[in-house]
């Protein structure tokens, strides 16, 4: 039994991991894609091509069909043969505990002494609430109840096409240790252009070290958040507990627990 | 019919009731104000088009200019005429006056009210035949090519450039869609102005101009020749802009537009005063023109808990039905929107949602019931995706849903692609055709939880609406009954739009639109 249990374990050599299907490194994978050619035998041969260019083997076309004239889609199986050594991974975390709602509050009594202030919208031209309604309205997101349910934490909310230099004064009418932004739409990268003038802004105003800088989305990575100079950044399955878990540490970190105003920071 | 819910249609009698008056007080205010996209509109509706050297679209920069004046409270249809009368010019011509610094409307020698009504006259007729073209048009290819069986196939196109948005609408139509809807630019509700001329640059969907709206449909009427089927087009009679884009529709064709008394309000920030003033005028349009309203329920869910908060959108949809009938609008142009927005980990949730959309049916037999495919819990997972939208599609089918947004796998990750909407339009044929007469056959369970919770829903949502009608719309949308959100009176976008009317105010066009059936 203890010999069984290992094999296919010992196998996998994390230097070199490819796709798995049903048995190691045959680098199985499905396709789906349309190419702008129209619909036949040579549609069919050029979709193989163009996945063996890719650099798979044994190309199979398992079904395709005439989306519109001049338009074909594609499914399509082969074999991947790059392969990625996972052992030099590194990816960026946001550091810190992450804990849930109640911890959170009572952690903030303990080690800050103050209430947090945050103040969130989705900027510019985005018109989406639903990722910043999913941190702080009180309701949440799958469960997880928003900032607004949080011990010692007051949260503005204020919703969606918020242009940025009204966002920054909010922040600082209410003193806010953190900003957070959402961006829903990316299409032509339009969260990034947004969220680097929010940034930016914030710089400007001489205020980027005395307030936290937090994004968030559906395409947000903490790395990307990272690139473009942002303290954290909050992807997929992120809820308000991993929001106001960073938040609060740093503001422990920074030693802001004296210091609810801006003005001293 | 018998009910298949049990429902007790003297609460459905009772919620209706309450809902009828709620829109009655509010006609109150209505009928006393004006706006200035109200005024905008009108103009357009007397051909006024175009825009200045800067871009300013003329219908604007003559407004502004009354409004400025002082003079918006006489309304731009005075003005106009005065101008007609004094100049012997037509509005085109005034308009293009007034944008190129030539001419101040308000500085002219006055006419007297009867006298500037009838000068209109001639614009007026112009736009009437125009508009009843389009709907005799509208009705021969109806007769002609015919159209798809409900519920009508509804795919939404957002590339952000007219020209592709026609690549994608004409291949879905020939994959078997029955309605073309452009989204619009994100950022376009809060513009208070209608952008002018084609464009090709726009943020998840494509502005709303009276150009693109005629590039589409020439390219619907095109692919709906070519595949023997009426491909209708839909866009958005909503925002700051909401009745102009109606007269944009009306002039162009449009058989489907977004438009809700409240959704502006609740999910634009836009003044409560503003938006009910404008709903009026842009539905008064939206009846005469044989257009579908799609009224925005399904947006409650997705800031609200679709399973708690159902009640609200039944109460909505019985106050956008009641508005509609204010505005003369047939009840199969009622568009009442709805949405499969449960999260799906719930433990019989499929018959949760089923009750919801059969109960929206037998409330509402003749509307043209529009259902709304899940958004908030799509995941990227889009193989459970696909899923998901298969069971929106099955209760679809059987509760006799009008129009089908269909569910895109790939949604919350991007906007369509050409394969998705293959892909959802295959999976909804398939259980179209496969559960065709599902809801013929099956009954329910007496006291079950299908019947049981409608009839919770059904009461709560009389409950809500008796309290609307004793606190009265606004005061209920400042305290956040709708959608989970507040909303101050004197708050939002546009107030300084709104203003009272005059004592000589006239609007030549509600009484004529509001004239038919």
């Amino acid at each position: 039994m203890a010999d069984n249990k290992n094999t296919a374990i010992a196998q996998v050599d994390l230097t070199k991991v490819k796709p798995y299907g049903d048995a190691l490194n045959d680098g199985k994978m499905e396709l789906a894609f349309t190419l702008p050619v129209p619909y036949g035998e040579e549609a069919e041969e050029c979709a193989k091509q163009y996945v063996k260019a890719l650099g798979f083997l044994e190309p199979n076309v398992t079904y395709y069909h005439e989306l519109t004239p001049g338009f074909t889609f594609f499914v399509v199986y082969g074999s991947a043969q790059q392969t990625i050594d996972y052992t030099a991974i590194n990816v960026p975390k946001v550091e810190g505990t992450v804990m849930d709602r109640v911890e959170c509050g009572e952690w903030i009594g303990e080690h800050i002494g103050r209430d947090i202030t945050v103040v969130g919208a989705s900027i510019e031209s985005d018109a989406h609430t639903v990722g910043i309604d999913a941190i702080i309205q009180m309701k949440g997101f799958h469960g997880h109840f928003g900032l607004e349910r949080f011990k010692h934490v007051v949260p503005y909310n204020m919703g969606s096409q918020v242009p940025c230099e009204q966002l920054i004064a909010k922040a600082k009418e209410v003193n806010a240790d953190a900003i957070l932004v959402s961006q829903t739409v990316t299409q032509k990268d339009i969260h990034i252009i947004q969220l680097t003038k929010m940034e930016e802004l914030l710089e400007a105003e001489g205020l980027r070290d005395k307030i936290i800088l937090t994004c968030g989305g559906p395409r947000i990575s903490h790395e990307l958040a990272q690139e473009l100079g942002y303290d954290a950044g909050f992807g997929p399955g992120k809820y308000a507990e991993h929001v106001m878990s960073f938040i609060m540490q740093e503001v422990e970190k920074r030693g802001w627990q004296d210091k609810p105003n801006i003005a001293d920071r | 019919m018998k009910s298949k819910l049990n429902l007790d249609f003297n609460v459905v009698n009772s919620a209706r009731q309450h809902a009828a008056n709620i829109a009655h007080d509010m006609q109150d205010f209505i009928d006393r104000h004006t706006t200035v996209s109200t005024e905008r509109t009108i103009l357009r509706l007397l051909g006024v088009d175009g825009v200045d050297e800067v871009d300013n679209p003329l219908p604007n920069v003559v407004v502004d200019q009354i409004k400025d004046a002082g003079a918006l409270p006489t309304g731009a249809a005075y003005w106009m005429g005065n101008a007609i009368v004094q100049t012997g010019k037509t509005p085109q011509e005034i308009a293009e006056e007034v944008g190129a610094g030539k001419l101040e409307i308000t500085k002219l020698p006055t006419c007297s009210q009867e006298e500037a009504a009838a000068a209109l006259e001639p614009a007026i007729k112009a736009t009437f035949e125009r508009i009843d073209m389009q709907k005799a048009k509208r009705a021969e290819y109806l007769k002609t090519i015919g159209e798809g069986p409900e519920p009508y196939l509804y795919v939404i196109v957002a590339t952000g450039n007219i020209y592709e948005d026609v690549i994608q609408a004409q291949a879905a139509a020939r994959q078997g869609a029955d309605i073309i809807a452009v989204i619009r630019t994100t950022a376009q509700s809060l513009l208070d102005y209608v952008p002018y001329g084609p464009t090709t640059e726009g943020f998840g969907g494509t502005y709303a101009t009276q150009e693109n709206f005629r590039i589409m449909r020439k390219a619907l009427d095109e692919v709906g020749e070519e595949i023997g089927r009426y491909i209708r087009l839909c866009n958005y009679s909503s925002g700051m802009c909401m009745p102009e884009i109606a007269a944009m529709g009306a002039l162009e064709r449009l058989d489907v537009m977004l438009n809700d008394a409240i959704y502006g309000i609740l999910f634009r920030d836009i003044n409560m005063q503003r938006t009910l003033v404008d709903q009026f005028m842009s539905r008064v349009i939206i009846g005469y023109c044989g257009i579908i309203f799609n009224s925005g329920e399904d947006n409650y869910l997705t800031t609200d808990d679709a399973i708690e908060s159902a009640h609200t959108v039944t109460a909505s949809q019985f106050i956008n039905e009641q508005f509609a009938v204010l505005a003369n609008i047939p009840e199969n142009q009622m568009g009442l929107g709805h949405a499969f927005e449960m999260d799906p980990s719930t433990t019989d949730g499929f018959l949760l949602e089923l009750s919801q959309a059969i109960m929206a049916r037998e409330i509402f037999p003749n509307a043209r019931l529009k259902y709304m495919p899940p958004t908030k819990f799509m995941t990227g997972n889009i193989f459970r995706g696909h899923l998901q939208d298969a069971l929106f599609n099955l209760v679809a089918i059987w509760s006799g849903q009008s129009l089908q947004l269909l569910g895109m796998l790939t949604e919350a990750i991007h906007t369509p692609h050409m394969q998705d909407r293959y892909l959802s339009i295959e999976n909804a044929q398939y259980i179209f055709n496969n559960c065709k007469h599902i809801g013929d056959e099956v009954e329910f369970k007496e006291g079950g939880i299908i019947q049981s919770r409608a009839q919770e829903v059904l009461g709560k949502a009389d409950a809500l609406l008796a309290e609307v009608e004793k606190e009265g719309l606004f005061a209920t949308i400042e305290k956040g009954k709708f959608g989970g959100v507040k909303r101050p009176f004197d708050g939002g976008h546009g107030l300084e739009g709104v203003c009272v009317k005059g004592e000589n105010y006239f609007n030549p066009f509600i009484a004529r639109f509001m004239d038919h059936e």
